[in-house]
């Protein structure tokens, strides 16, 4: 990590490719501040339209799970089955269920 | 019962091709060959733009120059592209750019090559990105996420390149004899340089197996390079060019072009230093770096400027 107050902070870029669809996270950049990060997302990860709607987020205020716990953090949900409806049963022939 | 290490774990992993992601656990020596490989192909991305521009103010149509504007600015999106996901290894953007500036990175040899005539921006777009796009593809499918995911944009971006190049070539092979000429100077000067960016054959090729054993590198190098050349080979009878290789045939048994030798003396003098161009390349880079830190630092000096005022409105 630099420290140096010189350098422009990284930025992390979330991209609507349309209407009806959620941000997509597609890389990251340099800026100065947001509203240059907004300008640079639009050059560097849009030059094709992909994008109707953009979020800058700095890199430092993301947090984020750690890889390393990922098997104790999502082990709750491994053995709930019953949280799926093929978990229950049905006689043949009932519709629309 | 034997010990299973993280190292255990992660080949596991690859084998499985699940890909690694930023801060998951990787060996120190992956990690290591990632950022030399990305930071160069990132580097290669910026320098790449150098040869091209140099034609941008002298391009023969307002056609033409819309292009190859929309190319080198693509060139610079890739470079961005590549350093970010670099980034996401744990090396800064300014130690990269150091690297660069002080040759202890690498860039393609390719862009050490001058660029004399129109036609040469036809050969690059047709030769250079072609292989290029040939080293780029399975690089879609590298085992690190970042990686991938960047090359994919670099992928869908950059197949227009090399259409725009093989376009200019074939109209000027529809004009007069000068302008045939022409471009068949291109190639001969271009063919033999972009063949040998597949880089050196596979027994020579000392990281090699490891990176395809880590999912990094899926085919070999001279795997890529007999199919550039199978493919290029039909291309220029299109075109209606010779390729500068008197050993270029079909070989019926191996269903493959047969091809001559590769001078690799003249690769690894490019490599060390000593290509035509290569002294001009970094220079023109290490300036605009230098002539643009203060650019840097005014749109700093201006973010924080813009940020205080904020906080003042918002404070009365």
């Amino acid at each position: 990590m630099s420290t140096n107050k010189k350098n422009w902070p990284l930025w992390e870029i979330f991209i609507r490719s349309k209407q009806g669809l959620n941000h997509k996270h597609v890389g990251s950049l340099h800026a100065a501040d947001a509203q240059m990060a907004m300008e640079n997302a639009r050059d560097v990860y849009t030059r094709r339209m992909e994008g109707v709607s953009i979020w800058v987020v700095e890199s430092k205020n993301i947090h984020a799970s750690s890889p390393g716990d990922a098997e104790a953090f999502y082990e709750p949900a491994n053995d709930k089955a019953y949280r799926h409806p093929t978990f229950y049963e049905l006689p043949e022939g009932v519709k629309h269920i | 019962m034997k010990e299973i290490t993280l190292a255990d774990k992660f080949q596991a992993k690859i084998d499985q091709e699940i890909k690694i992601e930023p801060k998951d656990w990787m060996p120190e020596k992956y990690r290591k060959t990632l950022i030399r490989q990305m930071s160069q192909h990132a580097h290669s991305e910026i320098v790449g733009m150098l040869p091209e521009g140099n034609w941008i103010s002298r391009a023969p149509t307002l056609r033409r120059k819309l292009g190859l504007l929309a190319k080198v600015q693509d060139e610079a999106g890739h470079g961005l592209y590549l350093y970010s996901a670099t980034e996401t290894l744990g090396i800064d953007r300014e130690t990269l750019l150091e690297q660069l500036h002080t040759g202890k990175a690498k860039y393609s040899s390719i862009f050490n090559y001058p660029t004399t005539t129109w036609a040469d921006i036809g050969a690059i777009g047709w030769l250079v990105d072609g292989a290029a796009i040939m080293n780029q593809v399975p690089l879609c499918r590298c085992s690190y996420g970042p990686y991938a995911r960047a090359m994919v944009r670099v992928c869908k971006e950059e197949s227009f390149h090399q259409r725009q190049g093989f376009e200019i070539l074939m109209t000027m092979m529809e004009g007069n004899e000068a302008q045939k000429h022409m471009v068949q100077d291109a190639v001969n000067r271009w063919w033999w340089p972009s063949m040998m960016m597949f880089g050196p054959s596979d027994g020579d090729s000392p990281n090699s197996a490891q990176s395809m054993k880590w999912k990094i590198k899926r085919f070999s190098n001279d795997d890529l390079r007999q199919k550039f050349v199978d493919i290029c080979a039909e291309q220029a009878q299109i075109l209606g060019i010779t390729l500068p290789d008197p050993d270029l045939k079909w070989n019926e048994e191996r269903q493959h072009y047969d091809f001559g030798e590769i001078d690799w003396s003249e690769f690894w003098n490019v490599v060390k230093g000593n290509g035509p161009c290569n002294k001009e390349r970094l220079d023109a880079r290490v300036k605009a770096h230098e002539e643009g830190a203060w650019v840097r630092e005014a749109a700093m000096a201006h973010a924080e400027k813009r940020r205080k005022r904020k906080e003042a409105a918002q404070v009365a």
